[in-house]
C-alpha cells in the first residue's frame, strides 16, 4: 500500500514537472495580433441595473464596445453582485488567468485583492476605483485608478436644493462616510451651505450599500425632522426615493440616473459617464503601458454631467446658478468641498 | 443630547419604530409557531424575499394590492412546504436546511427580479388609513391610528397569535408537539401534520413580512433588500421566549433603537455613524443574554420526529 502511494506521488511529480516545463515557454510565444478581439472583464458589487455606481460603469462599457465595433471586436464579460470581497477576488484572478487584456475591479473594497493579484499576472492590465492609488509605490506597475470627484456634482446639486428648498431643511441618506460617497456628501453639504448660509443639512449613515429599508426609514426620519429635498448615494437609495415618492419629497440623484423610481421626484443627478477613462485605459493597454495612470471624472474632462429630469421643473434662475456654479468649479473659482476662494 | 427629547422627535422615533417593527413582527410570529411545534426555520429571509418579490411581480401586473399580498403569502406557503418535506419528512438538519433555504429564496428572487423586472421600479403601496375618531386623537392618533393596513394587521396578529397557542386546541397540540412529540403521538396527535401547518403558517407570514416591505413600507423590490431580516426575526423568537408579547416587545424595541438612531444622526448628535447603526444589534445582544429564558425553549426543538425512536 505504501508502495503504491509512493509510485503515485512520483508519478504525479513528474506529470507536473513536465506539464510545468511544457507551460513555460508556451507563455512568451503569444504575440499581439490585431485581428484578436480586446477582451475586458469587469466585476461589479451591485448589478448592472442597479441605477448608480455599477450600471454607470457598465453603460460605458457597452458606449465603448459600440465605438470598437461590437462584441466581435471588443469583448465584455462581468461578473455582478460581488459584495463580497473574497468571491470578487476569485473572480478577479479568474479573468486573469483566463486571459483577459484588461481587468477592472469596480469597487474601493477591492482594492487590497487586487494589489496582490495584479503581481502574479504582469502581462494583464488591471483596474480599479474608486481610488487614485495605482499600487506604484509598492512597485506595481499594472494597474490603473480611476475615482469621480463627485463633490462637483454634490457641491452643484447642494446648491440647487438649498435655492429650490421651502422648509430650509435637506437631508443626506448616506451609505457609508468613505469613498466616492464621502466625496458626495461632503460636496453637496458644502454647495448647499454657500448657497444659503442659514440652511439646515441633516446628515445619516446607514453603514452599508445594500440595506434598502434601512435607507428608506432613513429618508423617511429626514422627511419627519422637516427636510424637504432628500439626497443620497450608492444603489441602496432607491428605498429613499421611493420614500420621498410617498411623502411628495424632492430627490437629488447620484452616479446614474434614478428617475425611473421616481419620475416626478428625482430633480437632477449628477452622471459619470466613464467613458474617457475606459478608451484612454484600452488605449494605453494596447500600447503595452498596462497601467500606472489614475483618472478623474470632471465637470471639465466632460466625465461629469448635471442631467435634470424634465417632468420636475426648477426655476430659470435656479439653473442659472448651477450653470454658474458648475463654471466656477471648471475655471477653478470655486473649491467644491469648501466653496468660492477668495 | 437634549434636542432628541423634544415632542416632535419622540413622537417621530414612536411612529418609525411602528413601521419598522411590521416586517419583524409578521416574520418572527410565524417563526414563533413553526418553534413551538419543534422547527427551527433559518429559511425566514429567504422566504421573505420570496415572499417581497412575488407581492410585488403580482401587484405591479395585476394593478391589485390584495392579488400582490395572496402571491406573497402562496410564494410563503410553497417556501414553508419546502422546508416543511425536507426538515420533517426528510427529517434533515433543521439548521443546515433552513440556511439552504434562505440561500435558494435570495437565489430564485434575485434571478426571477432580473428575468421578469430587469431593474428597480416602483408602485403606489398601500396607504395610509386613519382610523375613525381614534384618528383624531391629538398626537396620539398620528402616531398610533395613521398607518396602512399591513401595519395593523401586524399588530392585531400579537393578540391571535397568543390565543391560538394558548386557548385553543391547535395550539395545545402545538405546543405538546414542541414538548414531547412521543407523548403527544401516543395520544393521537398526528405530530407530522401540525409540524407541516406549522412550518407552512410561518413561511406564509413570512411572505407576508417581505411583502410589508415591498408592498406597503419601500414599494419597490431590490435583490436582497430584507438585507438579513430574517434572521433577526428568529433572534426575536428566543428574544421573546417563544411567547407572541415577548415578540411584540423584543420587535418594539429593536425598532425603536433602530428609529432612534437614525434621529441621533439626523439631529447632528457627536456619535459616529458607525456606533450608531450598531445601537440596534448592540442593545439586542445585550438583552438576549440577560433575559435567560433557555428554560422556556421547547423540550424538542431541531429534534426531528420519528414514530417508535426515542
Amino acid at each position: 500500500m505504501k508502495k503504491m502511494f509512493v509510485r503515485i506521488a512520483l508519478l504525479v511529480a513528474v506529470v507536473s514537472l513536465l506539464l510545468s516545463a511544457c507551460a513555460q515557454p508556451a507563455a512568451p510565444t503569444q504575440p499581439a495580433q490585431e485581428e484578436k478581439p480586446f477582451r475586458v472583464a469587469v466585476v461589479m458589487p451591485s448589478t448592472i441595473t442597479d441605477l448608480a455606481f455599477s450600471q454607470s460603469f457598465f453603460e460605458a462599457l457597452k458606449k465603448v464596445q459600440e465605438e470598437e465595433g461590437g462584441p466581435s471586436k471588443f469583448e465584455i464579460a462581468y461578473s455582478e453582485g460581488m459584495f463580497n470581497v473574497p468571491d470578487a477576488a476569485a473572480a478577479i484572478r479568474d479573468y486573469a488567468a483566463q486571459g483577459y487584456d484588461l481587468v477592472i475591479a469596480h469597487g474601493s473594497q477591492y482594492g487590497t485583492s487586487l494589489s496582490q493579484i495584479a503581481p502574479d499576472f504582469p502581462e494583464t492590465a488591471f483596474a480599479w476605483g474608486t481610488s487614485l492609488d495605482t499600487f506604484q509605490a509598492q512597485g506595481i506597475n499594472n494597474v490603473y485608478a480611476y475615482q469621480a470627484e463627485s463633490q462637483e456634482g454634490g457641491y452643484v446639486l447642494g446648491t440647487i436644493a438649498a435655492l429650490m428648498s421651502k422648509s430650509g431643511v435637506l437631508g443626506v441618506c448616506g451609505p457609508v462616510n468613505a469613498g466616492d460617497a464621502k466625496l458626495f456628501v461632503d460636496g453637496f453639504v458644502a454647495g448647499a451651505k454657500n448657497a444659503k448660509p442659514d440652511i439646515q443639512v441633516n446628515v445619516t449613515f446607514t453603514g452599508s450599500f445594500s440595506d434598502v429599508s434601512l435607507m428608506a426609514s432613513a429618508a423617511e426620519t429626514h422627511i419627519a425632522a422637516g427636510a424637504d429635498m432628500l439626497t443620497g448615494s450608492s444603489q441602496s437609495v432607491v428605498g429613499a426615493i421611493g420614500v420621498a415618492k410617498d411623502r411628495g419629497a424632492y430627490w437629488f440623484g447620484t452616479q446614474w440616473e434614478q428617475t425611473p423610481v421616481g419620475p416626478e421626484t428625482v430633480v437632477a443627478t449628477q452622471v459619470f459617464d466613464w467613458t474617457i477613462v475606459i478608451r484612454d485605459m484600452v488605449k494605453s493597454a494596447r500600447a503595452g503601458v498596462l497601467g500606472g495612470k489614475a483618472y478623474t471624472l470632471t465637470f471639465k474632462n466632460g466625465g461629469l454631467k448635471l442631467v435634470y429630469n424634465d417632468k420636475v421643473p426648477v426655476p430659470d434662475d435656479i439653473k442659472a446658478k448651477a450653470q454658474e456654479t458648475i463654471n466656477g468649479i471648471m475655471n477653478g473659482t470655486i473649491d467644491p468641498l469648501s466653496g468660492p476662494k477668495q | 443630547m437634549a434636542e432628541l427629547f423634544t415632542l416632535p422627535v419622540l413622537l417621530g422615533i414612536i411612529y418609525s419604530g411602528i413601521r419598522l417593527a411590521t416586517p419583524y413582527l409578521y416574520a418572527a410570529i410565524g417563526e414563533t409557531f413553526a418553534q413551538r411545534s419543534g422547527v427551527l426555520n433559518l429559511g425566514v429571509d429567504g422566504i421573505m424575499l420570496m415572499g417581497a418579490y412575488t407581492g410585488f411581480y403580482v401587484a405591479m401586473k395585476t394593478g391589485n394590492l390584495f392579488l400582490g399580498l395572496l402571491g406573497a403569502a402562496t410564494a410563503g406557503l410553497l417556501m414553508g412546504l419546502l422546508m416543511s418535506v425536507v426538515s420533517v419528512s426528510l427529517q434533515a438538519e433543521q439548521g443546515i436546511s433552513g440556511i439552504g433555504l434562505n440561500l435558494f429564496g435570495l437565489g430564485l428572487s434575485t434571478l426571477l427580479f432580473k428575468v421578469t423586472l430587469g431593474g428597480v421600479e416602483s408602485i403606489r403601496g398601500f396607504q395610509p388609513i386613519r382610523v375613525p375618531l381614534l384618528g383624531q386623537i391629538p398626537y396620539l392618533g398620528e402616531i398610533f391610528f395613521n398607518h396602512n393596513l399591513l401595519v395593523y394587521g401586524a399588530f392585531l396578529l400579537v393578540p391571535l397569535a397568543n390565543y391560538v397557542l394558548n386557548n385553543t386546541t391547535f395550539g395545545l397540540k402545538v405546543r405538546a408537539v414542541g414538548q414531547n412529540p412521543q407523548a403527544a403521538d401516543t395520544l393521537g396527535v398526528n405530530v407530522t401534520l401540525i409540524r407541516y401547518t406549522t412550518v407552512c403558517l410561518g413561511g406564509i407570514l413570512a411572505g407576508i413580512a417581505g411583502a410589508s416591505l415591498s408592498l406597503a413600507l419601500i414599494n419597490l423590490f431590490q435583490e436582497n433588500m430584507t438585507s438579513g431580516m430574517g434572521f433577526i426575526a428568529v433572534a426575536l423568537v428566543y428574544f421573546g421566549g417563544w411567547r407572541p408579547w415577548g415578540v411584540l416587545g423584543g420587535a418594539l424595541l429593536f425598532s425603536f433603537v433602530n428609529a432612534l438612531q437614525l434621529w441621533v444622526q439626523v439631529k447632528g448628535i457627536n456619535i459616529p455613524s458607525d456606533i450608531a447603526v450598531m445601537m440596534p444589534y448592540i442593545l439586542t445582544i445585550i438583552a438576549l443574554t440577560l433575559s435567560g429564558r433557555r428554560a422556556r425553549q421547547p423540550q424538542a426543538l431541531t429534534k426531528p420526529f420519528e414514530r417508535g425512536e426515542n
